[in-house]
């Protein structure tokens, strides 16, 4: 998918192509990244998120295409050249130096003067709580301090683009979403670009000013977290990102805001907002997500997009949100998902109760396209 | 007490029965020997105690070893050489060595069979050949006449550089094996993040892939150094009859001279000359573990 090309995008992807002998890694990226995004790359394993980000640092050398930083061409530019740093999936930190040492390569490959490295040695390592470490050798420490030992290590040089590679993976919850933060200010704070890799979608959400879905070396949607959270353009992206009920249905009728959908697994028509041209009697994929649907004892209120009844078939308590999946009198399951507003002790619904579930004709979307 | 424990303490006990059988044991016969005089009988050394029950030791042989220059210039040359083939091993090796540990799986096992090939024939027989190629009319000479280099044949038979290309051709194998060892072990993540981090290539090589070799370095110029030190057949078939190396003097002493003194006493030397170099290797190498 090719975007309209931006005068002044910092990053510059055209064409870029990888491929290791038969195999398709990357296949035609076309990108803008402008300077001091936060641009997130989300993707299953294997998908060719760490070969694109590979050629971006010059390890890797594209097919064809090619990439510019800044103004500049790169793709031919050897690694040491390039304003570029990355995090490795795999740490890479060098077994035979210090926390210390490793941090401070950079800056000495720079020949930058030894008060200065000090000086800049400390205030990372102070960024990454790394203090008491400093005279450790790699393999005394954690996985989590390793992995802040490495983005030290890349941070050190302020490049104008920085790569991380899966930077949070191996990190507790607490401690990835405090970094989540730090790293989220370390690029208020030095204006660096950040391009970052995952697969943990939440981790995207939360740090990206935009996000690139990526499967099979192409990318299928790349735009803020929000418009591929709720506008996901197929049913792959609608998947990957968070949990989403998706219903085929063939369109019984085409209003100037709402269609109908007849869907047989929800076993009523489907009203749903839909501003895009849509025609009677086309295949289409109703999609909502669990948040969306309102679980109900009684019955509700007319003016709904659908209303439909089940029986709990399962359900999970979340702390903040309980999760039920409902059994529809179509044999179909569906996933919805309810804030915990109130404590309390009882259930709101229990195991096997009657319910009602319904939706707003926006709530639900449609997905054209086979994937 | 625990079966597991039993276990753990005979299998870590063979090593060490290991060492005292092959290698206490034997060394303390040789330095009894070496302290004993040589006599026409058999065995051909005193006893170490006499009739009366008196201990008896002589330290003439290690005396006269010390006193005859003779004796300190066949130590140093088989020092010389020995080191020489070590160093020519590992311009060879480490090349090849980092050229199999980075080509492609299937290239790999193949260029590693290649490597222990030569293992399939007697080491023996591959001595003699290089002498049918470094004859004045062997193959080698024979090509730079024919092709005009050189109009008289060049004599490299029965000389140091023949030796040198023996112990080298002989030894590459065990210094090419474990640096393959280390450098196949090694993240290339690690080389890409040093080049990411403004190192160039060459600055890459001498900042991490070579510290993080320097085990198989160390490893192999050790597996190459002690034999080559030693060596006997080689000398003997290519060294011809001046080049003397301590291990022809060893074993002229031991079975042409039959004295079994002076013999022992200059295997004990040799011995020494060994242990001094490892153990310094030794002690670096626990010094570079220590401090990054
Ligand atoms: N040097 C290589 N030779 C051959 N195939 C390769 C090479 N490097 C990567 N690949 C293949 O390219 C594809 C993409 O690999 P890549 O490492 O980019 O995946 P990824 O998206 O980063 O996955 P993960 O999330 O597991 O890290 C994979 O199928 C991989 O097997
Ligand atoms: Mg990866």
């Amino acid at each position: 998918m090719i975007e309209a090309a931006n005068p002044d995008s910092f990053i510059r992807i055209r064409g870029v192509s990888k491929h290791f002998g038969d195999f398709v890694a990357v296949d035609d990226i076309n990108l803008d990244i402008q300077k001091g995004e936060l641009f997130a790359i989300l993707g299953g394993s294997g998908c060719g998120k760490s070969t694109l980000l590979r050629m971006l640092a010059g390890f890797e050398e594209p097919t064809s295409g090619t990439m510019e930083i800044d103004g500049v061409d790169v793709t031919r530019q050897a690694p040491y050249e390039r304003p570029v740093n990355m995090m490795f999936q795999s740490y890479a930190i060098f077994p035979h130096m210090n926390v210390e040492k490793n941090i401070a390569y950079g800056l000495r490959k720079e020949r930058v003067a030894a008060n200065e490295v000090d000086e800049r040695v400390s205030d990372v390592i102070r960024l990454v709580q790394l203090d008491d470490f400093r005279a450790r050798k790699p393999d005394q420490l954690s996985g989590g301090q390793r992995q802040r030992v490495a983005l030290a290590r890349a941070l050190i040089k302020q490049p104008k683009v920085l790569l991380l590679d899966e930077p949070l993976a191996a990190l507790d919850k607490k401690l990835r979403e405090h970094t989540q933060f730090e790293l989220m200010n370390i690029q208020d704070e030095l204006g660096i670009t950040f391009i970052v890799v995952t697969h943990d979608q939440e981790e995207a959400m939360t740090l990206s000013t935009r996000i690139a879905v990526m499967d099979r070396g192409r990318f299928l949607q790349v735009g803020p977290p929000k418009e591929i959270y709720e506008y996901p353009k197929s049913r792959f992206v609608a998947d990957f990102i968070g949990t989403i009920n998706t219903f085929e249905g063939r369109v019984t009728s085409a209003g100037d805001e709402t269609i109908s959908v007849d869907c047989p697994d929800v076993g009523v028509e489907v009203r749903a907002l839909c501003t895009e041209d849509v025609k009677v009697g086309q295949d289409v994929c109703v999609a909502v997500r669990p948040e969306k649907i309102f679980i109900s004892r009684e019955e509700p209120e007319e003016d709904e997009g659908v209303r439909v009844r089940g029986i709990v078939d399962d359900l999970g308590y979340l702390g903040n949100l309980s999760l039920y999946r409902i059994h529809l009198e179509t044999g179909r399951m569906i996933q919805v998902s309810r804030q915990n507003r109130r404590r309390s002790h009882k259930r709101f619904v229990e195991w096997d109760d009657k319910v009602w579930l319904s939706w707003r004709p926006r709530s639900a979307m449609i997905i054209q396209g086979d994937d | 007490m625990h079966k597991g424990h039993t276990w753990e303490r005979v299998i870590t006990a063979i090593p060490y029965l290991w060492l005292f059988l092959f290698f206490l044991l034997p060394f303390a016969i040789i330095l009894k020997i070496s302290l004993a005089d040589p006599v026409i009988a058999q065995p051909p050394f005193t006893p170490m105690f006499d009739e009366q029950g008196n201990l008896s030791v002589s330290f003439d042989s290690f005396i006269f070893l010390l006193t005859d220059k003779l004796y300190a210039i066949t130590y140093f040359k088989s020092v010389m050489l020995a080191a020489s083939a070590t160093m020519l091993c590992l311009l060879l090796g480490f090349p090849m060595a980092y050229g199999i540990a980075r080509s492609e799986p299937t290239t790999r096992s193949i260029l590693l069979l290649l490597i222990v090939l030569p293992f399939w024939i007697s080491f023996l027989l591959r001595v003699y050949a290089w002498m049918g190629l470094l004859n004045n009319y062997g193959v080698i000479n024979n090509m730079l006449m024919w092709i005009g280099a050189i109009d008289q044949p060049i004599q490299f038979m029965y000389t140091d550089f023949a030796m040198l290309i023996g112990m080298t051709y002989s030894y590459l194998p065990f210094m090419v094996l474990p640096l393959y060892a280390t450098l196949e072990r090694m993240d290339l993540d690690l080389v890409d993040a040093a080049q990411d981090l403004g190192a160039t290539r060459t600055g890459a090589f001498w900042d991490i892939t070579w510290p993080l070799a320097r085990p198989g370095v160390i490893a192999g110029c050790l597996l190459v150094f002690i034999p080559a030190m030693g060596e006997y057949v080689i000398p003997y078939l290519l060294g011809g009859g001046e080049s003397l190396l301590i291990g022809r003097v060893l074993f002229d002493e031991f079975f042409v001279a039959r004295d079994w003194p002076l013999a022992s006493s200059v295997a004990i030397v040799l011995l020494l000359i060994l242990v001094v170099p490892i153990m310094l290797l030794q002690r670096y190498q626990a010094r570079d573990a220590e401090n990054a």
